[in-house]
């Protein structure tokens, strides 16, 4: 196995070569509305003046399913959350990092971004996926 | 203020996997039999609609091959969950106006002979990555940044609500799938007809916690149509047909408004009560004069969230209102007394139309072993995801 010559983002709101990596999305210059999706103009106040928002790197889990039987069968069971970012922003993702069951999913303990290799392509690049793992980073817990 | 539109017709194939037939045939069985239901012919309909998530562009015309051609207007209406009851929406939105005075309404799927276009999933592997769509993905992102298939966007909102409520967990969802199951065994029309033991529904394959398989609507096939009529117009019509005549007391349909969660994950509840709510007030009733409800329970934590979405229980007392039976049959408001969606079956286009099939069957006193005992007022609900809410008020004619 080679060393990949190259990464690439799974999506391109999946930032990787600008410090640690990040998301950035879309923010709205009137109501702050942010997204990471892309739109022509706000869908919470019709405003038309979007500006790129880089976004914080820590949230808390709102909700999560375990995909047992629903999982496509190339992955196998993992744990979906959406995410509350500390700016208000969500994102949909896995939580990574623990067994794929439903007592492993801790609503109460914030979560970081974190980054792993996902696949390679046959030109050797290898895409880098994001997903979210329990912040251990700086904070006290007891 | 426009005068009521009647339901004067109604009929629904039952649910199976049809193997043998093809919408157009399930299309013409439910038409045909509504129109048999209201003593009409297809030569007094002024305007179609037609629902269907999966069948080609004018499909409707294709069924009109079938029934009869007559140079009316046709709407080929689609909106996921909530197509049926968009088409019904449309037929009486025609009538309300003044085009029309007698309409026919069809809700069909056939998700076995067809094939629903699933997405494909290409396994990580393989050729070169290049990014595409409005997000730049360089392989189908299911499964590694979370899900967005429908079973898991429901069980998602089910834990929503279970973290912000004491007392709803695995257990309480799961008591829904044993309600709907019990009643459906009631149900000839119904997919499923056998009861499951709360233990077994437990015990059963996990499709994406807390939804067991037996928690989850099965794939199935059906059509269902109703023909609707002017209160000018129903006044003229025998006396037989108007004793039957269920009124629509409210049609209401509700997109998603803005919220910061719903672009990552579909928000069904705020649609849901916004419609309720709606609906309530355009009827000039609430939550305590409706005999029975159907909702839209594609899972059981959807018909779970929705009791409170629908004012149905108090207020963060969804759980407690399942532990204590009180959408039972014979609890304080029976739901889903069909078997739902997770037992009676949702061909998708149907369910809409089929939901108010039920109700309207059961305002006649014509149910039979399921029949709701003086029923007098009912509610259907569905749910479209992405997201369309539609949210139908039917009452029984008034000394009928
Ligand atoms: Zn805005």
């Amino acid at each position: 196995m080679s060393e990949p010559t190259a990464t690439i983002p799974v999506v391109d709101y999946l930032v990787l070569d600008d410090g640690p990596a990040h998301l950035v999305g879309n923010r709205c210059e009137d109501c702050g509305a942010t997204f990471l999706d892309r739109h022509n103009a706000c869908p919470n106040c019709g405003g038309r003046r979007i500006e790129r928002a880089r976004l914080p790197e820590t949230g808390r889990i709102e909700s999560y399913t375990v995909l047992v039987r629903g999982a496509p069968k190339h992955i196998g069971p993992f744990v979906s959350v959406l995410v509350r970012l500390d700016d208000g922003t969500y994102v949909k993702a896995n939580l990574i990092d623990v067994d794929p069951v439903a007592d492993a999913v801790d609503t109460d303990r914030p979560v970081r971004i974190v980054t792993y290799p996902v696949g390679t392509d046959d030109s050797g690049t290898e895409a880098i996926a994001f997903g979210f793992a329990y912040d251990t980073e700086g904070s006290a817990q007891p | 203020m426009s005068e009521d539109v009647w339901i004067i017709g109604a009929s629904m194939t039952p649910i199976r996997r049809h193997r043998d037939r093809d919408a157009l045939d399930l299309s013409a069985e439910a038409c045909l039999g509504a129109l048999d239901d209201a003593g009409m012919s297809i030569r007094d309909m002024g305007v179609m609609a037609v629902g269907t998530q999966f069948e080609p562009y004018t499909f409707g015309q294709q069924v009109q091959k079938q029934i009869g051609q007559t140079g009316i207007p046709l709407y080929n209406v689609h909106n996921a969950c909530a197509t049926g009851a968009t088409a019904v929406r449309s037929v009486l939105m025609e009538i309300k106006a003044g085009e029309a005075d007698l309409g026919l309404a069809l809700g069909v799927e056939q998700m076995t002979a067809g094939s629903p276009p699933y997405r494909s999933m290409k396994p990580a592997e393989g050729n070169e990555f290049t990014a595409e769509g409005r997000d730049g993905h360089v392989m189908p992102t299911e499964g590694i940044l979370g899900t967005g298939q429908m079973f898991g966007v429901f069980a998602q909102t089910g834990m929503d609500y279970a973290r912000q409520h004491d007392g709803v967990g695995f257990e309480q969802f799961a008591k829904v799938a044993e309600k709907n199951h019990a009643h459906s065994t009631l149900n000839p029309l119904a997919q499923y007809q056998r009861p499951y033991s709360l233990e077994e529904i437990m015990s059963a394959e996990m499709l994406a916690y807390p939804n067991t398989l037996p928690m989850s609507c099965p794939t199935g096939d059906g059509a269902a149509a109703v023909v609707l009529v002017s209160e000018e117009r129903l006044r003229t019509l025998d006396p037989e047909v108007r004793r039957r005549a269920v009124k629509i007391s409210a049609s209401v349909m509700t997109s998603d408004p803005y919220d910061p969660s719903g672009l990552a994950h579909p928000d069904v509840n705020t649609l849901t009560r916004l419609a309720a709510d709606q609906a309530y007030e355009r009827a000039g009733i609430g939550p305590e004069d409706l005999d029975l409800v159907e909702l839209h329970d594609c899972f059981a934590t959807a018909e779970l969230v929705h009791y409170d979405n629908l004012r149905l229980c108090e207020p963060g007392g969804a759980g407690e209102w399942i532990d204590r039976r009180g959408p039972w049959r014979d609890g304080e408001l029976p739901v889903n007394v069909s078997g739902g969606l997770i037992s009676k079956g949702h061909p998708i286009g149907a369910t809409g139309v089929a939901n108010i099939y039920e109700v309207t069957t059961h305002l006649r006193g014509e149910a039979g072993d399921r029949q709701i005992e003086g029923a007098r007022v009912g509610m259907t609900h569905v749910i479209g995801l992405g997201s369309a809410c539609a949210v139908h008020i039917l009452e029984r004619a008034a000394g009928g």
